[in-house]
């Protein structure tokens, strides 16, 4: 059976603009949440976001380039960036249809519909412009990202909400797995702050307000959470084949050894606990691994009390009296849910906690609630040495992606 | 004349390209002007003149001179049934 690892990694987040800063502000339990900068948001009652900080697009690309990328998509491309180099990978061209790319995004190119929509309906036009919808498309970033590094191989884009990312690197997981390629550039990207999505979102009421304190506004697990706070960013990964990353003396941060999905079919926002708990057991089933082997997991963790609860009771249906054991965090208690990025931006979390030897803490936590009654590692990072860790990601939708790394060799 | 400054400075602020490359007689391929840009120009154009110009005629248009002539019938208000067929009868240059 062909094995996969990840020899490349890129994270372009709030918190974090390289997977170095990234894993170093987790660790210090730094919170990227805070009044929202990209447009004025005095209007609406959900101010608060985690956004990449001093972001110019300029400073990373072309003007000719810019006139066709979403912010979305720039993020996913710079992501990718730190991915390829820091993997070394130089392809030949008789290679490159054995190269493809799986992006997942949750809501596309939102900033650029908004754009043509605000001058379609508020300001009257009778034309938008011809490239909102190149720029919007939710391939779009895939396709970029095919485009730059000469990907020609299986692509696609995924699409299922919070667990966009998951699927996306689950299915380049299997592409290569199962022989349809050797090497696959997987993650995600969003760039969901606009006005209108933040309003849609509000609609919804799972937000948090922050109540003056945006920083902690996020606290996943703790009795006295407010809800999930939106976020943006990407998180890149090149997965390889073992013996194609072997030849070429490729840097290994860990072995992707199992990736698990199912569907709720139960309720378009309410999860359930069998269907995330059927997606673990097929990731640890895919891997060869049982409950007592996971050192970590990362939660899906949004600070909702739906998730909150129904999380740990998944814990507990698939890991039994291993379930107290097992450490788990939410980093989104510091980098907010970035939607259909934030798998990716999680399984970075995890292989770089793997790679330092710390377990990133669930940041904000004060207030044990007995419904979440596990071991959540609040507020401080904590020392260990993580074999094999699982990522969670349960979607609106009920869509469930679940990831299982392996640290190399372990 | 002030069509023709106008379509060339157009051009070279959606390309991003140095106006004084741009003359009456450079093709959009010489510079690298692809479909996709093409469409993107001729929104800036109707934007800036305030004016429509029709699929058949803009599918048509493969070099700055033709731009020209073209939005000047339109802005004059003449007929471009004409062009209109032209086009309809040759190869279009944009596609999807």
């Amino acid at each position: 059976m062909r094995r996969v690892v990840i020899t490349g990694l890129g994270v372009f987040a709030p918190n974090g603009k390289d997977p170095e800063t990234f894993i170093n502000n987790l660790i210090e339990g730094r919170s990227a949440i805070g009044r929202i900068t990209q447009f004025d948001p005095s209007a609406l009652s959900i101010q608060i976001a985690a956004e990449v900080p001093d972001y110019r697009a300029t400073d990373y690309f072309l003007p000719k380039r810019l006139d066709l990328l979403d912010r979305s998509t720039e993020f996913g491309l710079l992501a990718a960036r730190q991915a390829v180099n820091s993997s070394g990978l130089e392809l030949q061209d008789e290679e490159r249809p054995r190269f493809g790319v799986v992006m997942g995004s949750g809501m596309g190119g939102a900033q650029t519909y908004e754009v043509g929509y605000r001058s379609l309906y508020a300001k009257g036009a009778t034309r938008v412009h011809p490239f909102t919808i190149p720029k919007s498309m939710h391939n779009a970033c895939t396709s970029q990202i095919c485009m730059e590094f000469g990907a020609q191989g299986p692509s696609l884009a995924t699409s299922t909400a919070c667990s966009s990312a998951g699927h996306a690197i689950g299915e380049a997981f299997h592409h290569i797995k199962f022989n349809l390629a050797d090497v696959m550039l997987a993650g995600g990207s969003e760039a969901p702050i606009t006005f209108g999505l933040m309003r849609f979102w509000e609609s919804v009421r799972v937000m948090a307000g922050g109540n003056g304190n945006p920083s902690r506004a996020c606290r996943p697990f703790s009795a006295d959470r407010e809800g999930l706070v939106m976020s943006e960013g990407a998180a890149v990964f090149v997965l390889e084949e073992l013996e194609h990353a072997r030849r070429r003396g490729a840097r290994i941060y860990a072995e992707l050894g199992g990736y698990g999905m199912s569907s709720d079919a139960g309720h378009i926002t309410q999860p359930t606990v069998e269907g995330p708990a059927r997606a673990i057991q097929m990731a640890l089933d895919e891997a060869g691994s049982s409950p007592a082997d996971i050192d970590y997991i990362n939660a899906h963790g949004t600070g909702t009390r739906l998730n909150d609860v129904t999380e740990t009771q998944v814990v507990k249906r698939v890991f039994g009296d291993q379930a107290r054991r097992v450490p788990i965090s939410s980093t989104k208690s510091m980098h907010g849910h970035a939607m259909g990025a934030t798998a990716a931006i999680e399984l970075a979390a995890t292989v770089l906690a793997m790679q330092k030897g710390v377990i990133p803490p669930t940041a904000n936590y004060t207030t044990p609630d007995p419904e979440c009654d596990l071991d959540y590692v609040p507020n401080v990072a904590r020392p260990a040495a993580i074999k094999v860790a699982l990522s969670n990601s349960f979607a609106f939708g009920g869509l469930n992606a679940v990831l299982l790394v392996r640290r190399f060799g372990a | 004349m002030e069509v023709e400054q106008k379509v060339i400075e157009i051009i070279a602020r959606e390309q991003h390209l140095d106006a004084g490359a741009i003359t009456l007689d450079s093709s959009f391929e010489e510079l690298g002007i692809d479909s996709l840009d093409g469409v993107n120009i001729l929104f800036a154009l109707e934007e800036e003149f305030k004016i429509d110009i029709p699929d058949a005629v803009a599918q048509n248009m493969r070099g700055v001179r033709q731009v020209v002539d073209s939005l000047t019938r339109v802005l004059e208000g003449k007929d471009i049934s004409d062009l209109v067929a032209m086009a309809k009868a040759g190869t279009p240059v944009a596609s999807n």
